[in-house]
């Protein structure tokens, strides 16, 4: 009595034996790291890796190792984090200009570990430090512009076919057309259901006017969320991995926000301006001189065909309505130096279209001045509800007189800083966002309070295990011994499985993994008061085992059901740190229930099963 | 060794009326300290900003009072945390001001304090959560606990008999009114781990509350003779060692959190510890009680005789 038969033996064995491999990673030290990556994610080339090799080499750093990652990325290791820093300086001098590195941390495995896919768990921001940010699309903002659009489409197509209207209005989601009578406005909306097939037509009267009213679809209205989204999303990613930074998450959560995790962080000033920034760049001709400038700014009144500016130092300056091109037009960006001047500078390029426009321009007003208007979208107050009212504020930042004709390539001076310039021309790089952004949640942990997280972390699981497994050993002796295996198997179980799901172990996770610990003795507790209570009413040992295990198993089922209903709860409603402790709260669960009941049952069998047993030592 | 004689005999339900009526007026002590004095939500729900910073050398608190009213900040909170050297400030939200409501005021704080300091300020944590998500947070926490309460209720139901149900969530509602009164009472910060812990408290107490339940079920099975009080009673002694090891083991680890862990799960681990100790009063004197008093008899828990199927085609 009381054999398992050899697989469920073997089964215990295997299963113990894979999480073990498997939370092996996690004990290995972790090594400073720097990654380089190429721009546009491609891959690191041969040349830059012996240059920045060559680079540190003779910079006197000791490597320890550099290794081409699979997704392209230059891995170079270091012993200790002095040579990490020092290194930082010498690589960032020997790349490229478009190539960045990052900072990391990275565990030094044996290589057939990283083969089988063992890798350590992930450590969430609360326990190694960084920022965590929650951000806000302003959707109403998107369908706006997506408005705005369509009726500049619907000025052009009447324009186009020379169809006069009164005027064009939008409001929500609907533009409204007016016409001066019921045949230009038949005309006009034959035009336009040719041209905006993607909203709804409808035509009205209404006291001698005539209307046709145009509504942007649900579907299409969708599509204009989904899109602001996922272009949101993208140009994210473009600015966080132009800041170097490594492995960062950004993550779309809900239906319009968005998630971002940058571990390691160390300025969040930083990196909330550079996430929330909405700077570009709009190239313009002078209209007028000076005088006119000042009189303009004096009236309130800027001549036809044009608009008042100021600079950066308040000088007003009178420039053309048209623009010549805007950052919607720019393929790429880099900051520098102005060779003759040695001012910082942003080099622009222009796609085809831009570059195009921009020679047409510049060819046909040589010796005339020409405005770099620097804009920016900034939150200047709130309204009732508290949503943010934004306002683009716009400045001269640079007027020079064309010399000569230019085009797809050429830069712009008139910036305050080399940082300034930077900045800019990463913002420039990494695209416009689609819709305006605001952050709605932040939690920045710094790099001490992290370790200190960890250890006391660490310090109370391990206090909370010593002591139960005590208490377990007293009161149970070899019973007692057996669960404390399957304690220890059970902690081993619940790394390896969060590793292998590389789930985000945070504070409130280890105070999850603190409480199964506590709990997971009650499974073997309520089998060993039954064996007790067997052994009380006279069975003989054997039966007492098998029926302790037998019977208490409905009451542990039904006990860990429920909390796993719990957790899933926990996991699905709430968010973040809650979230990590509902995980290791479920596996602590799943795992304890095979380590309790199986695990034991297996150590058990194998002490006492098979043979003719007096007493158990219980 | 035993911690309870085998043959434990406390007649738990001869109390029973009299432990009602002392969980009824601390729930409505409970209840009354809520309205009256009101939860002290953490910023994970009012919203608004909190900054934990660190000084090289022990810090006076109105000197970084001041720092920040320098700063523009006159009316955070300042508050020690744990040492003399660390330091808590919060910043309320304020809808008069656009600058008090964004992401922003950590930064300006931070150089405030910085440049009061010379920079010997180690910005330790920043948690910034906005009105918006402070509300959602408020609805999507009290929706977890009501989706865990019916989830539990049906299952319990569904593995057991209605009557249990009942009792069992009116246990857990019991609890969680109890821990939530008294973080209300002592103003202890409610923030988003003390609502997990709330949460893990309902998963504990109906881990106890379930294997009680499963006893007394088998005893209704098995007791011949005996009233059901009886039946409840001495399901509750058979499984008093048990509840006793598992809480007690619970409370081990509990409390080397607790005291071991840090400034930061303080909160949470005391809603727990609180959670477990009513969790298990309440497994007997409201769980088993309510089953009791909804009238749960041996009839309703009779497994289900399946009918032979008679195979009746030609």
């Amino acid at each position: 009595m009381n054999q398992y038969p050899l697989w469920k033996n073997l089964l215990v064995a295997f299963v113990l034996l894979v999480g073990l491999l498997y939370a092996l990673p996690n004990v290995f030290s972790q090594d400073p790291v720097i990654e380089v990556s190429a721009a546009r994610g491609e891959k690191v080339s041969e040349t830059t890796k012996m240059a920045v090799v060559n680079a540190l080499q003779r910079a006197d750093v000791p490597i320890k190792a550099d290794k081409m990652l699979d997704d392209g990325r230059l891995q170079i290791r270091f012993s200790d984090s002095e040579d990490q820093l020092k290194a930082r300086t010498v690589v960032a001098k020997a790349l490229p200009p478009d190539y960045t590195s990052a900072l990391s941390i990275s565990p030094d495995l044996p290589g057939w570990m990283s083969a089988i896919g063992g890798r350590p768990m992930n450590l969430g921001l609360d326990l190694r430090g960084g920022i965590h940010v929650l951000i806000d699309v302003d959707m109403e903002a998107a369908i706006e512009t997506a408005v705005e659009r369509y009726s500049g489409s619907v000025k052009t197509a009447l324009r186009g076919e020379t169809i006069r209207y009164v005027s064009v209005k939008e409001s929500g989601t609907s533009i409204e057309v007016r016409f001066k009578d019921a045949q230009t406005r038949d005309r006009a909306e034959e035009v336009l259901g040719e041209e905006l097939r993607d909203l709804d037509m409808s035509s009205a009267d209404e006291g001698g006017s005539y209307f046709i009213r145009l509504v942007m679809s649900p579907d299409r209205e969708r599509e204009v969320r989904k899109l602001a989204l996922s272009q949101n999303i993208t140009t994210l990613r473009n600015r966080v991995n132009a800041l170097g930074v490594s492995e960062p998450i950004i993550q779309q959560q809900g239906d319009r926000r968005i998630v971002v995790e940058l571990p390691g962080v160390q300025d969040p000033a930083q990196v909330k301006g550079l996430l929330e920034a909405t700077a570009t760049l709009e190239y313009r001709l002078v209209h007028a001189g000076p005088a006119e400038a000042i009189e303009a700014k004096a009236s309130g009144r800027a001549p036809a065909g044009s608009k008042l500016y100021a600079e950066r130092d308040g000088t007003p300056i009178l420039l053309k309505r048209q623009v010549i091109v805007t950052g919607d037009q720019m393929t790429g960006a880099s900051s520098g130096f102005d060779q003759q001047s040695g001012q910082p500078a942003v080099i622009v390029n222009l796609d085809s279209n831009g570059a195009r426009r921009m020679r047409d321009t510049t060819t046909d007003n040589v010796g005339k001045p020409m405005a770099v208007v620097f804009k920016e979208k900034r939150t200047v107050s709130r309204d009732a509800e508290g949503k943010p009212v934004r306002q683009w504020v716009e400045e001269v930042i640079n007027v020079a007189t064309i010399r000569e004709p230019f085009g797809a390539r050429f830069q712009t001076t008139g910036l305050d800083s080399p940082q300034e310039a930077h900045e800019l021309a990463l913002l420039l790089r990494a695209g416009a966002l689609a819709a305006p952004i605001e952050i709605v949640e932040e939690r920045t942990i710094g790099p001490t309070l992290g370790q200190d997280n960890i250890d006391q972390g660490m310090i109370s699981v391990a206090v909370g295990l010593l002591a139960v497994m005590i208490v377990m050993a007293i009161y149970y002796k070899a019973f007692g011994l057996v669960a404390n295996l399957a304690l220890v198997a059970n902690l081993v179980l619940i790394v390896a499985v969060m590793s292998i799901l590389q789930a985000t172990l945070t504070v409130p996770g280890i105070a999850g993994i603190v409480l199964t610990v506590g709990m997971a003795v009650d499974a073997n507790v309520l089998i060993y008061e039954r064996i007790r209570e067997e052994l009380g009413v006279g069975s003989t040992p054997q039966a007492s085992i098998h029926s302790g295990y037998e019977r208490a198993f409905s009451s542990i089922l039904d006990a860990n059901v429920t909390t796993l209903i719990a957790a899933v709860v926990l996991f699905s409603v709430g968010s973040g740190p809650v979230r990590g402790f509902a995980v290791t709260l479920a596996v602590g669960i799943l795992t304890s229930m095979f380590t309790a009941l199986l695990g034991t049952r297996a150590v058990v069998n194998l002490i006492y099963g098979g043979r003719r047993v007096q007493k158990l030592a219980i | 060794m035993e911690i309870v004689s085998k043959n434990l005999n406390i007649d738990f339900m001869r109390v029973r009326r009299a432990a009602v009526i002392l969980s009824i007026l601390w729930l409505i002590a409970a209840a009354a300290a809520i309205a009256i004095r009101g939860l002290n939500f953490g910023i994970d729900f009012t919203g608004g900003t909190l900054i934990e910073v660190g000084y090289q050398q022990d810090v006076q608190l109105d000197s970084v009072r001041q720092a920040l009213a320098d700063g523009g900040f006159d009316g955070a909170t300042v508050q020690r945390f744990g040492t003399p050297r660390d330091v808590l400030i919060r910043v309320a939200p304020d809808a008069a001001s656009e600058e008090k409501n964004s992401a922003e005021v950590s930064d300006r704080v931070l150089r405030a304090l910085s440049a009061a300091a010379d920079g010997e300020v180690d910005m330790r944590r920043v948690e910034f959560v906005g009105p918006q998500v402070g509300d959602e947070l408020t609805e999507d926490g009290a929706l977890a606990v009501l989706v865990a309460l019916i989830a539990i209720l049906m299952y319990v139901a569904m593995r057991f008999e209605w009557r249990f149900a009942v009792g069992a969530v009116a246990a857990l509602a019991h609890d969680v009114l109890f821990t939530v009164g008294l973080f209300a009472l002592l103003q202890i910060e409610f923030d988003l781990q003390v609502l997990a812990a709330v949460l893990a408290v309902i998963g504990y107490s109906l881990n106890d509350t379930i294997v009680i339940f499963d006893r007394v079920r088998e005893n209704f099975r098995k007791m011949r003779k005996g009233t059901p009080a009886s039946i409840v009673n001495a399901s509750i002694n058979q499984t008093m060692a048990r509840t006793i090891m598992t809480s007690g083991t619970t409370l081990v680890v509990l409390l080397a959190l607790f005291f071991l862990g840090g400034e930061n799960v303080y909160g949470f681990s005391l809603a727990l510890i609180v959670g477990v100790l009513v969790g298990t009063y309440s497994t007997i004197y409201v769980a088993s009680a309510v089953a009791l008093w909804l009238g749960v008899s041996k009839a309703d828990l009779m497994p289900v005789k399946k009918e032979d199927v008679v195979d009746d085609r030609p």
